[in-house]
């Protein structure tokens, strides 16, 4: 069950262009991870549209392949 | 998805103001995630209907669909979907969650 956080990254990335995207491994198994996410795209979006956009990103990993994936999604205070 | 379940969570989330579709059972969560939101709750005071997907794996595919929301828990208030952990978590620390509670006639009664 378990993903590369370079994957998660990846995939983050080709979803959202322009994001800044920060992985953690939280407990170091490679199954439980923290992601940040910045990106402009979000503004004018809820928080629930926001997490969606990265879930969207994720190709339907998220909730099952990705069990424990703690997002944070923000806005760059420029945009 | 069976129309039954959706027809089950639309009526679960209407007859209760606050509910959270979640793994394990508010006083015996079975994830750190689901734990997280009913911490949150109770710390907040507020009346909950705790609903375990576990117990029934229609339910647990059903409200992932019923949402367009890929994880549990998922916390519904006055019908209408809030988020998941990492949601419920952060409006909690912002206020937001409190405010967004007592404007819709949620009770909310903070422990100390």
């Amino acid at each position: 069950m378990a993903m590369d956080a370079a994957l998660i990254e990846s995939l983050i990335r080709e979803g959202i262009p322009d994001a800044e995207v920060r992985i953690e491994d939280l407990r170091g198994d490679g199954d439980h991870y923290a992601a940040y996410v910045e990106s402009a795209a979000f503004k004018g979006k809820t928080r629930v549209q926001q997490h969606k956009m990265v879930y969207d990103a994720l190709q339907g990993r998220m909730g099952g392949e990705l069990h424990a994936l703690a997002l944070q999604t923000s806005i760059p205070k420029d945009a | 998805m069976d129309n039954s379940v959706a027809e089950r969570i639309k009526s679960d989330i209407e007859s209760n103001d606050v509910v959270l579709y979640m793994k394990g059972t508010p006083v015996f969560p079975q994830c750190g995630f689901s734990s997280a939101v009913v911490q949150v709750l109770t710390h907040l005071g507020v009346k909950f209907k705790g609903i375990d997907v576990l117990v029934d794996p229609s339910l647990r595919e059903g409200i992932k669909s019923f949402s367009s929301w890929p994880t549990i828990p998922q916390l519904y208030v006055k019908g209408e979907f809030v988020g998941g952990c990492d949601i419920v978590r952060e409006m909690y620390q912002t206020g937001e969650l409190m405010e967004m509670l007592s404007s819709k006639g949620v009770d909310v009664q903070v422990k100390a």
